[in-house]
């Protein structure tokens, strides 16, 4: 029995088999496999994008979705703990796909439960789900994941899915440049993780000329609780925003993806382009995360 | 050489001397090997001259030997400890500890945000030396804390 709880869980391979999994998916949606199971979907903080798409993913699957969105109508509310929670879920169920807002929570989950655990998100931890149809679109719209230039943008320090895909694309040769402020600069394990491995990459502090090269431009969030000075917030926002204007020296291939939501990073005028990706990315979770749960299913 | 002298003095015919812990340390050794609650002869001195540390101390503890994996719990915070096996009064083996791959329910993590801080959970790391020292990788919450920032949770 295997789950999946952090990006690294899976090796090169069985990424790849997900991957695979997810385009015989996204060709043919409806395939009734998994009629008689039961998918527990319980997610302890709120959620759009990703709670819809697994709930889709398992509805196509032909499995019946049991869970809650809100803890409000739970016994957590009454002040149950994680484990009685889980124990309980798990009996009911075969899968259980969670989200929480507290860092290891689906580690500590998956070791509880009878049934394999997918992570929806635990905190600033993982969001392995992301990273695996981040994948997926890189790969649909490059054509490979190999030797690829990959531009990093935003919150580089807190931003769960920047971290995962780092450490996921790192099996394919790709070069990094990472643009943020000082203060939301990727990490020193991070860039003591691509020292290890060889990986090139540059660090920058504006967006301006960092994307004529780049293949893969992925830009994130920034929050403005991370700023102690709401003028410093508006100053490394502005050096941080997406135009359309910067998109006139680009590579034809270079594709924009964006985890979502977005607030103002990329300007309204790119999402015309053809360059702009985000919105597929978001259908393709839905196929990617078909993938996972067949990949899960078949271990048990 | 006076100290030495003294230590002699309270020799003990079998047993294990943990040497080498540094003197600050000296009671959450006894903490982590749980010393305290055992019914074993055990006598200590602490802030004694040593070469290698300055000051150390040293737990003499009669017909008590350690298995390797409870011992090595206190490479955390004694990294230079050596432990002198003794039978019949003469030291049989000396054996310096190795910090372990994985440490449970020793260290607490520092991430105020991570799960074994809300719930009923059982702390666990892996461990990893740097130039900068040793490095603790929460199992749970994958959140990476380093040596000076350990903090000791229980005894065993």
């Amino acid at each position: 029995m295997k789950s999946l709880i952090s990006i690294n869980d899976f090796n090169k391979e069985e990424m790849l088999q997900v991957l695979d999994l997810a385009l015989e998916y996204e060709a043919d949606t409806n395939r009734q496999l998994y009629t008689g199971k039961v998918i527990a979907c319980i997610f302890f903080e709120p959620s759009t994008r990703t709670r819809l798409s697994f709930e889709t993913a398992a509805n196509r699957l032909g499995a019946r979705v049991i869970g809650f969105s809100s803890l409000d109508a739970t016994s957590v509310s009454k002040g149950e703990s994680l484990k009685d929670t889980i124990k309980m879920v798990s009996n009911y169920s075969d899968m259980i796909v969670m989200r929480h807002p507290l860092d290891g929570a689906a580690r500590y989950a998956s070791e509880i439960a009878g049934c394999p655990v997918i992570n929806a998100g635990d905190g600033t931890n993982q969001h392995p789900t992301q990273t695996l149809l981040d994948m997926y679109s890189i790969r649909k719209t490059q054509g490979s994941l190999d030797n690829l230039s990959i531009t990093m943008v935003g919150d580089l320090k807190y931003g769960r899915t920047v971290h995962s895909l780092l450490q996921a694309m790192s099996h394919f040769k790709p070069r990094f440049r990472f643009v943020s402020c000082p203060e939301l600069a990727i990490p020193k394990e991070y860039t003591d993780f691509l020292d290890a491995r060889d990986i090139p990459y540059s660090q920058h502090n504006m967006l301006e000329g960092q994307i004529d090269d780049t293949d893969i431009l992925y830009m994130t969030r920034i929050q403005q609780e991370r700023f102690q000075d709401p003028m410093e917030y508006e100053r490394v926002k502005n050096l941080m925003r997406l135009d359309v204007s910067m998109l006139t020296n680009t590579k034809p291939n270079l594709r924009i993806l964006h985890p979502l939501p977005r607030v103002k990073e990329i300007s309204t005028n790119v999402d015309d382009r053809p360059e702009a990706y985000y919105f597929e990315q978001a259908r393709n979770g839905v196929y990617t995360r078909m993938g996972i749960i067949t990949y899960l299913m078949n271990q048990m | 050489m006076e100290t030495k002298k003294k230590l002699k003095v309270s020799a003990i015919n079998n047993g294990t001397v943990i040497d080498r812990i540094p003197a600050g340390q000296l009671f959450h050794v006894i903490e982590i090997l749980g010393l305290a609650k055992g019914d074993f002869q055990m006598t200590f001195g602490t802030n004694l001259e040593s070469k290698v540390l300055g000051l150390k101390s040293i737990i003499k503890i009669s017909d008590k030997f350690f298995e390797e994996d409870d011992v090595n719990r206190i490479a955390l915070v004694a990294p230079d400890a050596i432990l002198n096996i003794i039978k019949n009064y003469q030291v049989v083996e000396k054996r310096p500890v190795v910090i372990p791959s994985e440490i449970f329910g020793l260290v607490r993590c520092l991430n105020p945000r991570c799960i074994t801080n809300h719930e009923p959970v059982k702390t666990r790391f892996t461990t990893r030396m740097t130039p900068g020292g040793l490095v603790l990788k929460c199992h749970y919450c994958e959140k990476e804390t380093g040596q000076k920032n350990l903090q000791i949770i229980s005894n065993n």
